[in-house]
């Protein structure tokens, strides 16, 4: 991809993620809150694919978009009698709220940004093939592979005990 | 127009995690919480990402940032099923109200 094109993007999808993750949060209504959340999984899906991650944001449409926004928006549907009901935090709480986020976003952003990373190994010139990705998931990756397929495995059958309906 | 490197997307990832932290205890909705608990592991995974590609130079950031989504559905899933159950003993999602330890 054109570096320019690359710069673009990224500041257009930053810009995207940003604001709906800003949106998730002012919101009072927690249909909105979840409506805004898929823009920010949609961002950051374009934010991979700027970064060469082509499969992760494939997975990240797929897993995120579509399956785990859709749990959560019938999630909002089964728990209210109205989609519209709202009880929010008192005003106090918002403020000390806010000044807890903005003081961890500006110790995190100094941190992060006055850390030496000059061990750089070299950059990723072109996104690893998915082949590569699927080949190092079966043999270096196994073990977590296979421990993450018996996870699902238990929260299947956790979710589904757990939800059952009442005798 | 300035370059795009590792600090963008670390600073990005930072503003995303302190909003998710921010959802996380200003929203009463438990759902609420469950979103935010979704912002600050994309945060996360923007990290992974981004120095997988300008850091290692390796595709190995990818394969745990697939564990994170991972992990992230099942705690989703989870996660609403407990609530299901809280609004069936509490008829509200209001997670103020779920104060006593009673079955």
């Amino acid at each position: 991809m054109n570096e320019a094109v690359e710069n673009l993007a990224f500041y257009v999808f930053a810009a995207l993620v940003l604001f709906s993750a800003l949106g998730v949060v002012i919101s009072k209504n927690i249909v909105r809150s979840a409506t805004c959340l898929l823009g920010t999984l949609g961002g950051v899906a374009a934010l991979y694919f700027v970064l060469h991650a082509n499969l992760l944001a494939a997975i990240q449409l797929i897993v995120y978009a579509g399956g785990t926004l859709i749990l959560i928006v019938f999630g909002v549907m089964l728990t209210s009698k109205s989609p519209w009901v709202q009880f929010g935090a008192s005003r106090g709480q918002i403020a000390a709220a806010a000044l807890v986020a903005v003081l961890m976003a500006i110790g995190l952003c100094t941190l992060m940004l006055s850390a030496d990373w000059s061990h750089s190994s070299g950059m990723l010139a072109e996104s690893p093939k998915v082949a590569t990705v699927g080949k190092s998931l079966l043999t270096d990756y196994l073990v977590p592979f296979e421990a993450a397929s018996v996870l699902l495995l238990v929260v299947m059958i956790g979710a589904a005990y757990l939800a059952r309906p009442e005798k | 127009m300035l370059a795009v490197g590792l600090n963008h997307y670390m600073v990005l990832s930072a503003l995303v995690f302190s909003l998710g932290i921010f959802c996380m205890v200003t929203k009463r909705n438990a759902i609420g919480i469950l979103i935010g608990v979704e912002l600050v592991l994309n945060s996360a995974n923007i990290n992974l990402v981004a120095f997988s590609r300008y850091q290692t130079g390796l595709g190995d950031g990818h394969i745990v940032a697939v564990f994170v989504i991972l992990l992230a559905a099942a705690e989703a899933a989870i996660g609403i099923a407990i609530f299901m159950n809280f609004y069936n003993t509490l008829q509200t999602i209001d997670v103020d109200r779920g104060d006593e330890l009673r079955g």
